[in-house]
Parts: C-alpha cells; sequence; structure tokens
C-alpha cells in the first residue's frame, strides 16, 4: 500500500447519507419522517447543546479556567467531579432512550411508532451507555473523589494516568454522542453477539462504533483499576492497616482489582471483532472455523465480574450511609470486609449462566447455577450486617438513608429474581425474555444507581461546600422508588409470558395492559431526574443557608470529613495519624478532630498536565477515524498518541510545592471557622444552623 | 407496598393467562407439556422457598427497625458502639448457606432431569423434527415425512418429539414456552430439544434472540393435534405443499418476515398463512449445516447441489460430526 492510497478517499466511508434526516428527505413516507425527525431532533440536541456550551464559555471568559482549573488538572476530586459530570449527562441521554422504548411498546401492538431500526438502535446505545458511560464514569468518579481522602491521602499514586483514564472514558462518550449525529450505531445490543455484528449481517458503521466506544472505555477502566489498586496499596495514612479502611474503599480495592482482570477479556473479544471486521479475520463468523460461542464465552468472562463492578461500590456507599444515618459503627466489618472478597472471587466463576441456552450439559449447567446462587450468600450476609447496623441505631431518614432503604427493600427482590434466573431449569424458560430485563435492572437500577446518588447526596457537601435541597432529594427518591416499580415489575410478569426482549412490536393484545403500567412507571421515572435537576438548581440557589464549610455535615465517621468543605487541593493539611477504624469519629471523642500542628511543612502536588485532555482528542479522533475508513487520519492520530506519551516519558518536572505559609494561612482559616461554629445535633441536620461541625458524645452516640 | 406491588403484577399476569382460554398458550405457567409443567413446579418450589426464608424476614424486620430505632424515638435502646455479635454474625452466614444448598439440591435434580438434550420417557419412538432458523422465520423439516412447514409446528399429542436445530444465518433461540426450554440455533452446528404436548392446543412459538428488523414477527404456533389428526395435517401437506427446490430455498433465505415470504414465494398465498412443502430431501438440513460452515450459506442453487453431493444422505438426523454444539 503507497502512502497515496490514505488519502484515496479523505472522508472515508462519510456521505450525505450519514445524516440522519437524508433518509426521511429521499424517500418521505410517514415512517421514515416520525423516525427521521425524532433522529434529528436528537442528532440537534447534541449539536446545539454543543454550540450553547460553547457560547456560554466563550461569553463568560470561562475557556481558560476550564482548560487550567479542570481539564488539564491532576487532581483526583476534580477528575471525580469531571468523571461524575459525564455520567449525568449520559443518564439524562440514555434515559430519555428508555423512556422512547417504553412508550413505544405501550403502543406496541401491531405496530407503534418506532421503525425496528431505530427500536434496535436505543436499546443498543441505552444499554453501551448505561453500563459504559453512565454506571462505570459515576461510580469511578465517586470512588476518585472519595476513596484518597478515606485513606488519608494527597492524591492517587498516578495523578496523570487519572486524567488520562477521564480523557479515555470521555473519547468513548463523545463517540456514542457523535452516533447521533453521523451514521447509525450498532443494533446488535450493549452485548454485539456475532455473527449479527459481522460484516455479512451488519455491513454499516454501527457495530464500528460500538467496538471502538467499548475499547476506549475499556482501555480506562483498566488503568483506573491499576490506579486505584496502587493508591489503596501505597498511600494509606500511617497507622492505616487494611482492616482499618473504611467499608467504600474496601469495596473500591475489590472493583479495581475486578478492572484489572475482567477488563481484558473484554478488549480481546472487541479487538478479535474488530478484527473480524476490518481485516478479514474468521473468529466468531459462521464460516471458515469462525465460532460465535467464543465470543459469548469471552464477553460473559468480562460481563459478569462487571456486574460486580458495579455493584461493589454501591455496597460500600451503602455501608457508609447506613452506619452514618444510624449513628452508629458497622456491624460486622470482618465479615463484610470478607462478603466482599467472596463475592469478587465468585464473580470469576459464573459466566456461564448468561449462556445456559447454548446446549451445553447439564453438569456443565447445573455446576455454574449452583456457582451463580453461592454469591447469594455473601450478598445475603451484607443485608443483615447493614439491618444489624440499624438495630439500636438513632436513624435519620435523609435521603441517602432514604436510597439505602429503598435499595435493601428492592434489591432483596432483585437477588431473588436473580436465584430464580441461576437455576438453569427457570433460564431455559426465562432467558432471553423481559423477565431478565426487569431481573437486571431490578439490581442495576436500586443497586448501582440508587447507590450513586446516595453517594451524590452524601458527599455533595463535601465538594462544594453546601448541603443539596432535603425536600426536592426526597421527591426525586421517591419518585425513582415507586417509578422503578412501576416499570419494572410488570416486565416480570410479560417475561413469563413469553415475551422476548428488544421486540419492538407485538401482537399478543394480553401484553397491552403491563405495558401501560410500565411507560406509567417510566414516566415516573422522568420526574425523577427532573426532580434532581431541579434540586441541584434550588440547591445551588439557596447555598448561602446550607453552607457547611466546617466539613463534617452529617456527624461523618472517616477521614474524608476530617478537612474543610471544600477541601484544600492537598486535602490535609498534615496528614493524619489512624490508630482503628471509624478514625474521625474516635479522634472527635477524644477532642483531637480539630488540632492546630505545632508546625506546617511545604506539600508536594502533581503538576497540571495536558496528556489528559490530549488523549481524549487523539483517542477520539482514532476512533472516530477508525470507525469511518479514514486512514490519513488513523494514521496520523495512532502517530500523535504514541509521540505524545513518549514525550511525557521525559518531562522531569511534574511537581509543584504548596509553601508551608499558603499551608498554613488555609488551616489557620478552617480551624478559626471550626472555632466559631455551633455544633448541632443530629435534628438540625438540614438547618442553615449545621455549618459543619457535629455534637458528639463521648460514648460514640451522635446526640 | 413493594411486596404488594411485586405480587400485583404476578396476579395480573396469571389472571391475563387464565382471562383468554381459546387463544394462544404463551407460558410455562399455563403449561401444555410435561417439560414445562415440571419447571412451573420447579419455578413455584424455587419462589416460594426464597419468599418464606429470604424475603419475608427481611420485610418483616426492615420495617421494624427503621420505625423502632428513628431518630425520633428518643425512649427505644441505642448503642452506638456495638459493632459485632457472635451469635448474629454465625447466624447471618448459616441462613444463606442452608438456603442455598436446599436450593442448590432442586438445581441439580432438575438441571439433569430437564436437560433439553435429555430424551423424554415414553412407549412411542420420538418424532424427528428438523429446524433451521433464517432471518425472519423457522423452516421445519419433517425427515421421515419429507415435508416442511413454515408457520405452525405440528405435533401429535403425547408422542416425544425430537428437534434437531440448526440456523442458516445468525444466533436465534428458539422457544415455545408452553411446551418446554428454549434452545439456540447456531450456524454450522447443530443443537437438540425434547418436547412433548399433553392436549391439543395451540402454543406460541417464537425466536428471542435479536437478528434484526424482523426478529419481533419470527413467530410461529405449536399445534398439538390428536394422532389422528396429525395425520391428516401431514396428508394434507404432502398434497398442497410447494417443492422445496432449489428456488425455493433461495427465496425462504432472503432476510424477510413471514408475510414478505408468501408474497414471494409463488403458489404460497392459498395456504392460510402457513407455506407447506413437500419432496423434501433427507439430506438438506445436513446441507444447510454444511454449507453455512463453508461460508456460502445463501448461493442460488449451488449449496443445495453441491453439498448434497458431498455429504453422503445416512438417512437419519442427530449423527452430524460437523459443528455438533455438544
Amino acid at each position: 500500500m503507497n502512502i497515496a492510497a490514505l488519502f484515496e478517499h479523505p472522508l472515508g466511508r462519510l456521505e450525505w447519507s450519514s445524516l440522519p434526516f437524508w433518509q426521511m428527505l429521499q424517500d418521505p413516507t410517514a415512517d421514515n419522517i416520525i423516525n427521521g425527525c425524532i433522529a434529528t431532533a436528537a442528532a440537534a440536541l447534541v449539536v446545539l447543546g454543543a454550540i450553547v456550551l460553547a457560547v456560554l464559555l466563550t461569553r463568560y471568559r470561562l475557556w481558560r479556567p476550564l482548560w487550567s482549573d479542570w481539564l488539564t488538572s491532576a487532581d483526583h476530586k476534580k477528575i471525580g467531579i469531571m468523571y461524575i459530570v459525564i455520567a449525568l449527562v449520559m443518564l439524562a441521554r440514555a434515559l430519555v432512550e428508555a423512556v422512547l422504548m417504553r412508550t413505544q411498546q405501550a403502543v406496541g401492538l401491531d405496530g407503534g411508532f418506532l421503525s425496528a431500526e431505530h427500536f434496535a438502535q436505543l436499546f443498543s446505545t441505552h444499554g453501551t451507555i448505561m453500563i459504559f458511560f453512565m454506571a462505570m464514569p459515576f461510580l469511578t468518579g465517586v470512588i476518585n473523589y472519595v476513596m484518597p481522602m478515606q485513606i488519608g491521602a494527597r492524591d492517587v499514586s498516578f495523578p496523570v494516568l487519572n486524567s488520562i483514564s477521564l480523557g479515555l472514558t470521555a473519547a468513548g462518550a463523545a463517540l456514542v454522542m457523535v452516533s447521533l449525529v453521523l451514521g447509525r450505531f450498532s443494533t446488535g445490543g450493549w452485548f454485539g453477539f456475532p455473527p449479527y455484528t459481522e460484516l455479512d449481517f451488519s455491513p454499516g458503521v454501527g457495530p464500528d462504533y460500538w467496538i471502538w466506544a467499548l475499547s476506549l472505555a475499556g482501555l480506562g477502566s483498566t488503568l483506573t483499576g491499576i490506579n486505584v489498586a496502587v493508591t489503596i496499596y501505597k498511600e494509606r495514612a500511617p497507622g492505616m492497616k487494611l482492616m482499618h479502611m473504611p467499608m467504600f474503599t474496601w469495596t473500591a480495592l475489590c472493583t479495581a482489582l475486578l478492572m484489572i482482570f475482567a477488563m481484558p477479556p473484554l478488549t480481546v473479544a472487541t479487538a478479535q471483532l474488530a478484527l473480524d471486521r476490518y481485516l478479514g479475520f474468521h473468529f466468531f463468523t459462521n464460516d471458515l472455523g469462525g465460532n460465535m460461542m467464543h465470543f459469548a464465552n469471552l464477553f460473559w468472562l468480562f460481563g459478569h465480574p462487571e456486574v460486580y463492578i458495579l455493584i461493589l461500590p454501591a455496597f460500600g456507599v451503602f455501608s457508609e450511609t447506613i452506619s452514618t444515618f444510624s449513628g452508629k459503627a458497622l456491624f460486622g466489618y470482618r465479615s463484610l470486609v470478607m462478603a466482599t472478597m467472596a463475592i469478587a472471587v465468585l464473580s470469576f466463576t459464573v459466566w456461564l449462566h448468561h449462556f445456559f441456552t447454548m446446549g451445553q450439559n447439564a453438569n456443565i449447567n447445573a455446576a455454574f447455577g449452583i456457582a451463580s446462587m453461592l454469591i447469594g450468600i455473601p450478598t445475603g450476609v451484607k443485608i443483615y450486617d447493614w439491618m444489624w447496623t440499624m438495630f439500636r441505631g438513632r436513624i435519620r431518614l435523609t435521603v441517602p438513608m432514604v436510597y439505602a432503604l429503598g435499595f435493601i427493600v428492592l434489591f432483596v427482590l432483585g437477588g431473588m429474581s436473580g436465584i430464580l434466573l441461576a437455576s438453569p431449569t427457570i433460564d431455559y424458560q426465562v432467558h432471553n425474555t423481559v423477565f431478565l430485563v426487569a431481573h437486571f435492572h431490578n439490581v442495576a437500577v436500586p443497586g448501582v444507581l440508587f447507590g450513586m446518588l446516595s453517594a451524590y447526596h452524601f458527599w455533595f457537601p463535601k465538594a462544594f461546600g453546601f448541603r443539596l435541597d432535603e425536600r426536592w432529594g426526597k421527591v426525586s427518591a421517591l419518585c425513582w422508588i415507586f417509578g422503578f416499580m412501576g416499570a419494572f415489575f410488570p416486565l416480570y410478569a410479560l417475561g413469563i409470558m413469553g415475551l422476548p426482549r428488544r421486540s419492538v412490536a407485538y401482537t399478543e393484545a394480553r401484553y397491552v395492559p403491563l405495558e401501560w403500567v410500565a411507560f406509567g412507571g417510566a414516566l415516573l421515572i422522568l420526574a425523577a431526574l427532573l426532580a434532581l435537576l431541579w434540586q441541584l438548581w434550588v440547591s445551588i440557589r439557596n447555598r448561602d443557608e446550607s453552607r457547611s464549610f466546617v466539613g463534617d455535615p452529617w456527624a461523618g465517621r472517616s477521614l474524608e470529613w476530617a478537612s474543610s468543605s471544600p477541601p484544600p487541593a492537598y486535602n490535609f493539611a498534615v496528614i493524619p495519624v489512624v490508630e482503628g477504624r471509624d478514625a474521625f469519629t474516635t479522634a472527635k471523642e477524644n477532642g483531637r478532630a480539630y488540632l492546630r500542628p505545632d508546625m506546617y511543612a511545604d506539600i508536594e502536588l502533581p503538576k497540571n498536565s495536558a496528556m489528559g485532555p490530549n488523549i481524549a482528542v487523539l483517542g477520539f479522533a482514532l476512533a472516530f477515524s477508525l470507525v469511518w475508513h479514514i486512514w490519513w487520519l488513523v494514521v496520523l492520530t495512532l502517530l500523535a498518541a504514541i509521540a505524545g506519551l513518549i514525550i511525557r516519558g521525559f518531562a522531569r518536572d511534574t511537581t509543584r510545592i504548596i509553601p508551608a505559609q499558603e499551608v498554613q494561612r488555609e488551616h489557620q482559616c478552617w480551624i478559626d471557622a471550626v472555632i466559631h461554629a455551633t455544633a448541632v445535633c443530629r435534628a438540625d441536620e438540614c438547618q442553615s444552623a449545621n455549618v459543619g461541625l457535629a455534637l458528639q458524645a463521648p460514648d460514640g452516640g451522635v446526640p | 407496598m413493594v411486596a404488594l406491588g411485586y405480587w400485583g403484577a404476578l396476579f395480573i399476569m396469571l389472571m391475563m393467562l387464565n382471562a383468554c382460554a381459546g387463544s394462544k398458550h404463551l407460558s410455562f405457567l399455563d403449561p401444555q407439556g410435561p417439560v414445562a409443567e415440571a419447571q412451573r413446579s420447579h419455578f413455584y418450589w424455587v419462589l416460594g422457598i426464597l419468599a418464606v426464608f429470604v424475603a419475608v424476614p427481611i420485610f418483616l424486620l426492615l420495617p421494624f427497625f427503621v420505625w423502632r430505632y428513628r431518630y425520633g424515638r428518643k425512649a427505644s435502646r441505642y448503642t452506638p458502639r456495638w459493632e459485632n455479635s457472635r451469635l448474629l454474625g454465625i447466624m447471618s452466614w448459616v441462613g444463606p448457606i442452608a438456603i442455598v444448598i436446599v436450593l442448590a439440591f432442586f438445581v441439580w435434580r432438575d438441571a439433569h432431569q430437564l436437560d433439553p438434550y435429555r430424551p423424554l420417557a415414553s412407549e412411542q419412538s420420538p418424532l424427528q423434527v428438523e429446524v433451521i432458523g433464517y432471518d425472519w422465520k423457522w423452516l421445519f423439516i419433517y425427515p421421515d415425512q419429507g415435508i416442511a412447514s413454515i408457520g405452525t409446528l405440528a405435533l401429535p399429542v403425547g408422542r416425544p418429539v425430537l428437534l434437531h436445530l440448526t440456523s442458516a444465518t445468525v444466533m436465534q433461540s428458539f422457544f415455545i414456552p408452553a411446551l418446554g426450554s428454549q434452545i439456540y440455533a447456531m450456524g454450522g452446528m447443530v443443537t437438540q430439544l425434547n418436547l412433548q404436548a399433553t392436549q391439543p392446543g395451540a402454543s406460541l412459538g417464537e425466536n428471542t434472540m435479536y437478528n434484526g428488523d424482523g426478529f419481533h414477527q419470527q413467530k410461529f404456533t405449536a399445534r398439538a393435534m390428536d394422532p389422528a389428526d396429525f395425520e391428516v395435517w401431514v396428508s394434507k401437506v404432502r398434497a398442497t405443499g410447494l417443492p422445496l427446490d432449489a428456488q425455493s430455498l433461495q427465496i425462504i433465505a432472503q432476510p424477510s418476515t413471514h408475510r414478505d415470504l408468501i408474497a414471494a414465494l409463488p403458489g404460497a398465498r392459498s395456504m392460510g398463512g402457513d407455506v407447506y412443502f413437500t419432496g423434501v430431501s433427507r439430506s438438506l438440513f445436513r446441507t444447510v449445516v454444511m454449507a453455512t460452515m463453508d461460508g456460502k450459506p445463501m448461493l442460488p442453487g449451488s449449496a443445495f447441489d453441491r453439498a448434497g453431493m458431498v455429504v453422503p444422505d445416512s438417512g437419519t438426523a442427530g449423527h452430524f460430526t460437523p459443528g455438533q454444539a455438544r
């Protein structure tokens, strides 16, 4: 191949027909117009959103602060917040898609308004986004923000790598967004089984969008896993043994280990599929020795640990919120650590239950079915330990606690349907039906999403210095809980009535009533999202009445509360010394929580680096040009990325020093605020009197 | 309240399943054969154990704790440092372990007894049916009768049916909920499924694995009929069926829904919604498996003829060496 061939098609496969309204203009049937309008509106929203954002940034001269304070920052707290912003944006998109799908199914008796292909794109992007660009960034963001503070560290072990991981995730998310504007996304679902996603059956750009978006996100997550695990192993405050770590940090560690081991099979599977599609290999084709079963095997070897990557941090969050809002030490800490580790290990032994129906023999199915049920044991232990934590506590029903209670009740049902599915005998009946859809939403929504929303409400005052509005928070939480029930309980029944998942329409009139109930539930969930946004707006508007600069609004137990809100860039003026669990509670009991050190020292922090945003742009351009076969850009971006990484390897001046005087001044300012603050009891927790100083009884109680 | 919603949904479903007697049987909770019936009782057992031993204790204890130990009720005992109890710790593990041990017994026993590959106990030899998944319809071949059908899978009541399945296109999943298990059909490979109907009636049949635009229309009727009626049906197919030659096979292999297929197949319009074929070669199923594996699933004529030459006609289904899924 010569150089000129690279430029033969400078825009690759891009054509006018890649635009979402092209088909509608060429062939204006009613069907094409409806679907074209919806697709065009979505595309316009993406483009307009980008334009409005750019205009606002220019108008308020925010480009420079955006660049130097945020995008190039290596501060784990800012990276964490940016992850969560991505998660919330993607949540909004995928949730609107879900409502569109529920609407279609509600009117889907013998038809509906969406074309089959449009519907297939919706379920594919909905799943891909919710897993890889909502749940993963959300939990990664929370881990990034909270974990280093909980272990008394100043930052993660590899701050710039952290920024690069964020860049890769952002590039993947951007690729999925661009698929709304140019071309069509995959119709093969979030797990993209071949041979349907092979060239023979899906010749368009869709599966390529899916492959490269997942590759970017997967690479980012692998690096995050390494970063988090190393940070927990190496950066803990002096005295903090592993068995002193807060429960959330434990779950972050287990999730990080799962990321390290579970992401590579995904990367390999998508890479092999890419080889099939780009270079004519035959890994998963019907013919010439290909075998689609290998893809199922590899994908779920990733896919099952993945669900525990998602759920474990949520378990960690609930451990923190339930203990804090019950005013009580976590019950059965040792048991919970063991249970978490057991889940992490067992999660690698059950992947086959995703394809009991592939024709393997009963011994294999029964063995994997029982292995799957084994995970119910440590999960059950966790539920009981959380309940014993509440037992003889003083439970405050704040928003994070409402989510936690909603979680326990609904998750028990989700876990039960999981045990049902773990039995091959039942799986043969409900596999691939909407029963399965109901099950994984029943663990993913009350589990993962409620966990992350609980975390959002719990740690928001830490990150921004003021609390979120309680009333709208509760409205939103209740809408989530009841909306979830309305949207997904009917799907259990519909699945048992034989409705396959991913059906754009049906001919069975008996499905209609339950479909409408599910539609109502979906609307309630949409209301929950709107209430969440409104709550943010109300909270920002009234922020002066909910400030908690002193830093401990909830009578917290671990070290992240032992600093001002928001914390300084270096987290702690003096690294705390830890002697046991619930380090901050112990310090408060002993009156050593807010001490002035004898002397302050210079603090070394990572310098800003443009590596993260550079990798984001290059990663996006590389993936985009691979999707559209723009070969010159592929070569260019690949070379640029490699060159950038090599050049970065020679950088020596990578840290900056915060002088001792500045540390002293900031710390002084915070200690002064502590001295002038009035400690509040928990009855005033949500009043403006709560500036972040909590009453603490010497017996460990929270008055 | 949550439990109410949950059981409410299940209750509405049971009402719907029973309310419309006369229409198609949709579910294994309305079983039409021994496999689905056994699956139903397995389902109720597991669900019952879980409801009684998992859900009920938690649903009773949790609201009680939240009420009893709420912040406003200062009279309740408050033990902020209490964080461990040997007894409760052990119970938290022993309870779930015991439940899983009991469930494991059911799982192991029934996974073997209801293995889709396991022949059903019967004095009659099973009826052989070969199933080929196309986009977006199933072709049912009765090799011993020399006939084939699209749209209806006819079964004699009381006689076991042994299905061999493959796909001429992407992965699909063959499923008749009211009769029994679903199983994947994959290109170049053969899977098996044993079913039986106990009473005459029509059941929903479908593909549950997404395979493109016509996926939701890939339905058929599993029609269980008395043995005598089945013989009548076979003769009717023989009398009215189209020849399943290379040309019709090529039309079937095109991605099309049932309705498009009827429009495209000359002579198919007069069959009341189903499409029948006669003169079906015994080697057809094997030919499709081999041709798909060779990467020439849809070549007009050639796949049919060539593979017919390459693969000798052994006459019995179920002994394919290439690409057996197991």
